[in-house]
Formats: C-alpha cells, structure tokens, sequence
C-alpha cells in the first residue's frame, strides 16, 4: 500500500446526506474478480447518462473538480453495503480524502486499507470546507495526516481524531496481514485454550 | 465480583486473541461466510502472498448474490458471462483451499445468512463474519456477527481473527407485545426510524425486552438482519430455549455431551444485572404500527397509514435528501402511502426469505389472486427453505395466486442478477434497501413485511394488512 501523508488539492462538494455505496459504485460493477478499472465507473448512475454520455451538472464532470484529490460530502458517507469496491472506485477515480460529519462504520474500515482518509469533522468545520469547495479550482484544501489537521483555503486549521494504529499503518504504507501474522504465537495459544473451552467451535 | 457485563462485553472478551496497549484486538474468528462477490481479490491477495486459509474447517463458501433464480439456472448460458467468472472463482477457490462449499447444483445452496444458521454453522457466543454487511443477521443467536470488506476477508483467511477495537454498547427494549399484523420487520423498520440509519454507528445494539423474547428464530433473524440499516457494527439478541430449540439437531450443530456442554455455556450468555449500555432506547410493542418506507434511505419509514411527508419538515441535509427522494419515488407530499401503486412484489432476501416469511405470505394469498398485470416473484432463501415450502403446500398457493416460484439466491434484493426492475417500476419488497437503483436503475422501492408485500400483490397497492381480509 502507498503510504499516506499530506494531500493538497481541489476539493469536490457534495453535499448530499447519506450517500451509500450503491451510489457510490453500483452493483453492476461488481461483478469484478480485480481490485482496479473502477474509477471509470465511480458514482456511476449520477455520473452518466444511460447512453454514457456525461450528465452535466454532475460535480465530478465539471473541469474545476475532474482531478479532485479531496471529497467533501453530508452526513453518513459509505452506508450501505460491506463493498470495498466502494473505496476501490474512489481511489482509482484518484479521492486519496473523503471529508464528512460520519462515515458507516465498513466503509470507514474499508478506507484505511486501501490508502484513503476518510476525516470526521464537526457540522460547523465541514460546512466552512464545503463552501470552500464549492469555490472550486480557486479553492485549495490541505489535510496533513501526521499532524492531524485540515486547512482551508484562507488557512483556517480544524483537528481531526484518527485512531493511532490506523494512522500508523496508513502513513506507512502498512500491510496489516503482515503485522497480524507476527503475532501468530498469541493466536496459535489463544486457539489451544479456546478448543479445549468450547471444543464444538 | 468482576464488573457486570453485557452479552457484547461476554462474547467479545471470550475472543480476543491480543490485545495491544491502545486496546486494538485481534478477535478470533469462530466462522468465516464467504460468497463469489466480495471474496475473489482476497483469493487472489494471498496467492499472491504466498499465504494460505488457516482454518479451512471454519469457513463456508456459497454463492448467492449473482446467481439466477430461474428454474433453467442449471444451463450455464442463463448466467452473464462476468457472473459466471464469479462463481466459478469462488469454486476453484473453495476447491482449492479446502473450504466447506455449497455449490449452485446442491439444494443446500441459498442465501450466505440463511444457509449458515440453518446449517448450524452459526451457534450461540460465536464470532461470525462475512465479507457482506447483512451478516449482522446472525446476531439473532447471540453471536458477535460482523460484515467486513474483502481486505479483512483476506485477513480472515489468513489469520483466523479481525483488528477490532471495542464498539460501545446500546440496548434497543422492545416492551410488551407486538399488535397483530405487526412483524419482525415492523420492529426492525421502527427501531431505524427512530435512530436514523446512522443512530447505530459505532455501537453493538443488543435487542431485548418481552417482543424481542416473544419471536420466532427467523424473527429475530429479520430485527438482526437490518442492525446494519442501522448502522451498528451488529445486534445482538441472547441465547435462550427458542434459540437451544432451532439449533439442536442441525448438521453442524454439537451432539451428545458437547451438545450439553455447550447449552450449558450457552446459557452464561445474557447481560448482567446493572451493566453499562452507552445508549438505552426503549419502544412499546404496541405503539409499533405495520409499516412501509416512502423514500430511498432506510430511516425513511412511516406506518402504512401516514400520509408522504413534505420535505420542509425535515432538517438540514435531510431537506435536500427529502426532496431528492420523493423526486425519484414519484411521490407528492400528503398523499396517502395506502393510494401508492405498485407494479411488481418481490419476496425473499436474507432479511425475510426464510420458512416463517414464506408462511406468511401464502396465509395471505391463499384462494386469492394477485392484481391483473402485476408481476410477483417468491424467491426462497434456501433451496432447503423451498423443498420445504413446498412440502408445506406453500408453493402451490404462490402458483395459484400467480407469483412466480423461484430457486435460492439474492436475486431482486441487489439485482446484480437478471432480476430487476425496469426504469420506473415499483416494487414492494420484503428485502433491506431501498436505495436508488438498488433493485434496477431508476427503480423505486417500498419495503415492508412479507404479509403486507402479498396483500400489495393482490390489491395493487400498498395495504394496510389490518383491513385486509
Ligand atoms: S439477500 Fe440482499 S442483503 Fe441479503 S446477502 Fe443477498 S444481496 Fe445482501
């Protein structure tokens, strides 16, 4: 996994609440056997026509948000299914940031793993950004994932809370299979004991 | 005396593996549901790894989210060629690796969450997951039930366990009983209207109270199934004599002195006296009406006898949300729910393709027809779910009264299959979405109970199963 520092960049609006991952990678997409070549496919059904032509006024058609690092959106971002197509889309799409109030609880998990930050912020703190985004290509957001912050535009710092395993394993590229399997000693004894305890498991 | 625990706190001590100072766990994985769409790249990641499956003998592979429900399914050309790629991924990787593996062609073979418990596979006091977020469904027995993303069902496969950190604990009471005409599902719908389908976001919900006691097993499945809807990790209901009763006998279920050894470990797992809940929410049976959704977000639920709500009652994001929803449902503020019509029903899912669903829907239908042009399918949610229905006699009452009789699968719930609707369409559905395009692009869902998807079915319209006779 690339490891994740600092990203600066444009930052695309969507304002939308709960904006579930059928939105975010419809199911027809799924029927994949590989994790990449879904950024083509990101946000499909409100992204395209069913011709395929682009739908205009769709945020991510716009030439200001095209390359959009940076995502800011409403409340309960990622609900809905366990997909983690849905952070394969983003980050393939090239979204390394997802901004909201919350994220459901998969998709946030799902996130670390494949590189992208997802960033809880309070009502208020999001409301300043989203503007900000809404301002487009004029507007830079910055998040800076070892100091734990987001800058707007006008250099306006908001803190964010990142769990300290996560963050660790995001900023160095950590493959967690990797760190779980040194501890394969704990879970080998852990095992012996438990058979003995509920042999029917 | 050690602190009072909840049924969380028991069954999630009872698992951890390590724990390190920052109190992220691994938690050992009792079982592992695999199915053909969320687990190829985990396969893939550890061939790559060179990696193998540790416990082959706790992890079950089915395939059900792509597979066609026609009766011809058997002839490969019934399936799109990406689908089929799929499935026969997840057959050369249950081969390979050794897993238990229920293929299309066994009639054990059904939906992932349906054919675990129904196998025996889910049991009290376990730790369940599955690379699907419905996994909560097996919550029902007391079982600490996750949905995880296929770089935790690569982690699975490769270490038995999940990095966890501990969710808090809220505590759904459902007191006295239900009214009649009111369901699991009614629950299930109530409890996200009441929360919001982010109300549950980082809690395990433990659902009890007197109408939680009083349900069936496949009840008590439905109120779990859509813990996630939600938006809690999972839901808990305890182990009790309803739960030893459904388990005892099943293939993969202990016998003899295993068996009792492990009632008797079985019944340790309830909540304490005085343990601490997070988040207490408390709804009487009573007050709980037969209820339908009206918009795209599960949260958008109302009793069958509300009117379509006006998007300025809502606040803040949710204007906005309200607007775009009824703009996409085809609806008016003020109009009746009772006055929708619908085009198509569809029964099944893991959330209520089981026997009891099935049950009640025939009650429903029985020397009845469904409405001229409507289109109506029954998609059991286990081939054994079938036979048995159709041994009941239920099978020929959903013929009889027009419904089409399908095989096992997820089928209309996602329509990542052939089964979908078409632009526009309408359809009452027992499944747990009803998201934009979930059942077909541009298709517009109502979810509700089985009972209340037949009685639609025959009047046409959405329908209060209380004046229905
Ligand atoms: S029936 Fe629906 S919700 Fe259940 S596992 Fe299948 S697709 Fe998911």
């Amino acid at each position: 996994m690339e490891k994740f520092t600092t990203v600066s960049g444009v930052a695309a609006p969507m304002p939308l609440v709960n904006i579930d991952t059928d939105m975010i990678i419809p199911k027809q997409f799924l029927k994949t056997i590989k994790r990449t070549g879904l950024g083509a496919n990101l946000f499909d059904e409100m992204r395209f026509n069913r011709d395929g032509t682009e739908v205009e006024d769709f945020v991510l058609n716009k030439p200001a948000y095209r390359d959009a690092e940076i995502l800011v959106a409403g409340d309960n971002f990622g609900c809905g299914s366990s997909r983690e197509h849905a952070p394969w889309a983003l980050g393939d799409f090239g979204i390394k940031v997802v901004i909201s109030t919350s994220f459901a609880d998969i998709f946030y998990n799902n996130c670390f793993k494949n590189g992208i930050l997802p960033v809880v912020l309070p009502k208020e703190a999001v409301d300043v950004l989203m503007e900000d985004a809404e301002r487009g290509s004029n507007a830079r957001i910055t998040v800076d994932l070892e100091n734990q912050t987001v800058s707007a535009t006008d250099g306006t710092e908001f803190k964010f809370e990142v769990d300290e395993f996560k963050k660790h394993c995001l900023l160095n590229g950590l493959d967690d299979i990797g760190l779980t399997l040194q501890k394969a000693a704990s879970i080998d004894s852990f095992e012996a004991g438990y058979s003995a305890r509920a042999p029917w498991v | 005396m050690s602190a009072p625990k909840t049924l969380y706190d028991k069954i999630w001590d009872a698992h951890v593996a390590h724990e390190a100072e920052d109190g992220t766990c691994l938690l050992y994985i009792d079982r592992h549901l695999v199915h053909e769409v969320t687990s190829p790249q985990a396969f893939e990641g550890l061939r790559m790894a060179g990696r193998t499956v540790r416990a082959p003998e706790k992890t079950i592979a089915v395939p059900d989210h792509n597979v066609p429900t026609t009766l011809d399914r058997a002839n490969a050309e019934t399936m799109t060629e990406d689908s089929r790629i799929q499935v026969e991924a997840l057959d050369t990787n249950a081969k390979e690796f050794g897993l238990h593996y229920y293929p299309v062609s066994d009639v054990r073979q059904g939906i992932v969450h349906i054919v675990g418990p129904e196998q025996g596979w889910t049991l009290p006091g376990m730790t369940v997951v599955c690379g699907d977020s419905h996994t909560a469904t097996h919550g029902a027995f007391g079982a600490l039930a996750h949905g995880i993303g296929t770089s935790e069902v690569e982690h699975v496969l490769a270490t038995q366990t999940l990095i966890q950190k501990k969710s808090k604990n809220m505590k759904v009471e459902i007191t006295g009983s239900l009214r009649p005409g009111v369901t699991a599902k009614d629950i299930t719908m109530c409890v996200i209207g009441e929360t919001g389908t982010a109300g549950g976001t980082g809690y395990v919900i433990e659902y009890c109270g007197q109408a939680i006691r009083e349900l069936s097993m496949e009840g008590r499945m439905t109120v779990c199934n859509m813990a996630i809807e939600g938006g809690a990790r999972a839901g808990l209901i305890a182990p009790d004599e309803t739960t030893f009763e459904y388990c005892k006998g099943r293939p993969h279920a202990p016998k003899g002195a295993q068996w009792e050894m492990a009632v008797e470990s079985w019944k340790e797992l309830y909540t304490d006296e005085g343990a601490h809940f997070d988040k207490i929410i408390t709804i009487k049976g009573e007050d709980i009406a037969p209820s339908v959704t009206w918009g795209t977000s599960p949260e958008d639920v109302l009793p069958i006898t509300a009117t379509v709500p006006n998007p300025e009652d809502f606040q803040g994001g949710k204007v906005e949300a309200v607007r775009r929803s009824l703009d996409y449902m085809g609806l008016k503020p003020g109009m009746k729910l009772s006055d929708v019509e619908i085009d198509t029903v569809f029964i099944g899912s893991c959330t209520n393709g089981r026997i009891e669903d099935l049950r009640a829907a025939a009650e429903v239908l029985k020397g009845k027809k469904i409405k001229d042009g409507m289109r109506a399918m029954v998609v059991p949610g286990s081939g054994l779910v079938r036979a048995q229905a159709e041994e009941e006699g239920l099978a020929q009452i959903f013929i009889d009264a027009g419904f089409e009789w399908r095989m096992a699968g997820c089928s209309m719930c996602l329509a990542m299959n052939p089964d979908q609707l078409s632009e526009g369409e309408r359809c009452a559905s027992t499944s747990n979405r009803n998201f934009e395009g979930r059942q077909g692009y541009k298709g517009r869902t109502h979810l509700l109970s089985p009972a209340m998807a037949a009685a639609a079915a025959v009047t046409g319209k959405l329908t209060d199963i209380r004046d229905f006779a």
